[in-house]
């Protein structure tokens, strides 16, 4: 008999409060709340969060890496998006 | 040692690569660059790292079991909190590993079946049993060490999921090869018995653990590919040698004696060199003959039988609540 | 060294009968460590046992300091032979399947986390310092154990069979947990521990909240057993204790 599967979460830890929620890891879980409960047991056991998201891995959309020209390459020939396209005489300080 | 499945042929059929991509991924690797999950990979490259990182995940596994051995036996209360904690960081390591090869599309129920089955390997090293309270300190003192010189480098592998799970991996074990220390310390302070179990120990485990470096690297034909991709980054013999010359002052510090008599020190290269290593043994152990092969398997078939009807429920319980969450939303309509 | 003899003053015995179910069911949790069901549930467990032995070990220290007779935590928990351990015979029954281990989980942590909410705002300020950090750690034990009873419960026949026979085998032991001696009695007028009388309440709701939800009927309160807080165990402590206590016996008086 072939096992089913068990769904697999992402895991996103908030290492302390004003960080912003990062990627460590997945566990697999049947639901969400031993999701949360297996993320907490595996991922924060040396006091590295505050604060557990998981997510579904298969709720993820990714970008194809095939397109990574088209998505990201246009950005580099904007330079004008940066302060430091700007000159500013040094007399005018800071800005 | 954790690298030993890159000392295998990969034996899956030859594909012929688009020549573009190829170069394309041998630049990236060349520059230094990581390989993340949906990008192009030569199939090879792809074999061997499921095959590299599930055997990484089945030696934490299987690695639980030689030391859990003396989990309900720690002498006092605070060698069981750490021998607890540092079994289940095996677990994690396994969890963490497991994942990463599930990244190469290879599910966790297809890689545990592997194991189970017989045709995926682990660390020959964990075949040897724990037969006193000495082998849980050579275990963390010598077999976590040898790990540790052979991780350390994978953190920069070209894999970038497995390099992630290597740096959280590195993180926690700092301090597994130093409880093992404390331990051999704590026994060669004691009394004689003490002491004799601590060489006794050592006897046993030194010669294992210089073979979890895997064979010669004359022998070891398939490292070239795996050093070429910045999967291995350094070779067998160069981690051995490293080990040795890292180990042997330890172990004088203990007292202890390292059971080679061909052991000295060469002033001249500033190496220890050791006698030769008896490759029929680690043959054997590697094709099942160890003397735990068959109880760490049986160990673990038996986890995962048992287990079934647990994991069933979980499964079971998920749909209900699904089913139920559906019928609620159609009432309310 | 032999088997020692403590002098159990009501406060000692207190803490000896919270250290030893603490240690007693830590280590039947312990030796699920490689053997669990999924490898999310191995890191579960050993939480679960870490949590508990670091309250075992807190309350041996505070229980050797209060004797003043010299004695380490390991010196109480090597060197007591089953008719000297005070735990709860709940916690030191056999490991079981997963259901068995969960459902004792569950009926223990129910009753722990009320004791240790009372027990934080204790008279005796070392206990309420343990108690604080043990009340939030028995929470999360509720939670875990908890969900999974509800899962097993309502799952599939076969797990829902499994936690009846599990039920039907620890009911008996759910008796101790509120019982009141004359220390105990002397501990609660001197406002060091709470009335389990008064916890009664808050167990009751946790496990009706997670036993309806499992649809796991709550059994009658018909005999119940008892004898581990004075001393008399069921077979099992001893074969427990023969393995645990192994190094310290066999090299008495050894450093490790």
């Amino acid at each position: 008999m072939t096992e089913p599967k068990m769904p697999l979460w992402e895991v996103f830890i908030r290492a302390r409060s004003g960080l912003a929620h990062r990627h460590v890891g997945s566990v697999h879980a049947a639901d969400a709340e031993m999701a949360l409960q297996a993320a907490r047991d595996t991922y924060t056991r040396r006091g590295e969060g505050l604060s557990i998201w998981v997510v579904p891995s298969a709720a993820i959309t990714a970008s194809d890496p095939a397109d990574k020209d088209a998505l990201f390459e246009p950005t580099a020939s904007k330079p004008y998006r940066h302060p430091t396209f700007y000159d500013i005489p040094p007399e005018v300080g800071h800005m | 040692m954790y690298t030993q499945a890159l000392n295998q042929a990969d034996t899956g059929p030859k594909v012929i690569e688009d020549a573009d991509k190829l170069a394309r991924f041998e630049a990236k690797i060349d520059a230094e660059e990581r390989i993340e999950p949906n990008d192009w990979m030569p199939e090879a490259y792809r074999r061997t790292l499921v095959r590299q990182i599930s055997q990484h995940a089945h030696s934490e596994i299987v690695g639980m079991l030689p030391e859990g051995n003396w989990i309900t036996r720690a002498p006092t209360l605070r060698r069981k909190a750490a021998l607890i904690a540092k079994v289940q960081d095996e677990g994690g390591h396994g969890l963490y590993l497991y994942a990463a090869a599930e990244t190469l599309g290879v599910s966790r129920e297809e890689l545990i079946d592997q194991l189970l089955t017989g045709r995926a390997k682990y660390s020959s090293i964990f075949n040897y049993p724990t037969l006193t309270w000495a082998d849980i300190g050579c275990i963390g003192w010598l077999v976590d060490g040898a790990a540790i010189m052979n991780q350390i480098p994978l953190c920069r592998t070209s894999y970038g999921p497995y390099a992630r799970a290597m740096i959280r991996i590195c993180k926690e074990e700092s301090f597994h090869q130093r409880q093992g220390y404390e331990i051999m310390l704590a026994l060669c302070r004691g009394s004689a018995e003490q002491k004799a179990m601590a060489q006794d120990a050592l006897d046993r485990w030194w010669w294992p653990a210089l073979m979890m470096f895997g064979p010669p690297d004359a022998q070891s034909v398939h490292t070239e590919q795996s050093m070429r991709w910045k999967i291995k980054r350094f070779t067998n013999d160069q981690l051995r040698q490293q080990f040795v010359d890292a180990t042997v002052p330890q172990a004088h510090y203990l007292g202890l004696t390292i059971p080679d008599p061909d052991l000295r020190y060469d002033a001249a290269s500033g190496h220890w060199r050791f006698g030769a290593i008896d490759w029929e043994e680690f043959r054997q152990v590697l094709a099942g003959n160890g003397p735990c092969n068959r109880e760490r398997m049986e160990a673990r078939r038996r986890a995962h039988e048992e287990g079934a009807w647990v994991r069933e429920a979980a499964l079971a319980h998920a749909a209900k609540r699904r089913a139920r969450a559906a019928a609620a939303k159609i009432a309310a309509e | 060294m032999t088997t020692i003899a403590v002098a159990e003053t009501p406060l000692v015995l207190s803490l000896l009968r919270l250290a030893d179910t603490a240690l007693v069911h830590s280590h039947r949790l312990s030796e699920w460590c490689g053997h669990a069901p999924m490898i999310e549930e191995d890191l579960a467990l050993a939480n679960l046992a870490l949590d508990l032995l670091g309250q075992a070990r807190a309350l041996y220290a505070y229980a050797a300091e209060v004797e003043g007779a010299g004695r380490t935590e390991d010196d109480l928990a090597y060197l007591r032979d089953a008719p000297q351990y005070r735990n709860v015979l709940m916690a030191e029954l056999p490991r079981g399947d997963f259901a068995f281990t969960i459902l004792r989980g569950f009926l223990l942590s129910a009753w722990a986390h009320p004791f240790w909410q009372a027990a934080a705002r204790s008279a005796d300020a070392q206990l309420a310092a343990i108690a604080a950090k043990a009340e939030k750690e028995a929470a999360y034990h509720v939670r875990h154990t908890g969900e999974w009873t509800i899962r097993l419960g309502d799952g599939t026949e076969e797990s829902r069979r499994r936690m009846l026979t599990a039920l039907e085998t620890l009911w008996p032991y759910t008796g101790e947990l509120f019982e009141a001696d004359a220390a105990d009695r002397a501990m609660i007028a001197a406002g060091v521990l709470p009335d389990p009388a008064t916890l009664r309440p808050a167990w009751e709701a946790t496990v009706t909240r997670v036993f309806d939800e499992a649809l796991l009927p709550r059994p009658a309160d018909g005999w119940m057993q008892t004898g581990g807080r004075s001393g008399r165990h069921t077979e099992h402590l001893g074969h427990m204790l023969a393995v645990m206590q192994h190094l310290q016996r066999a090299y008495p008086g050894c450093t490790w």
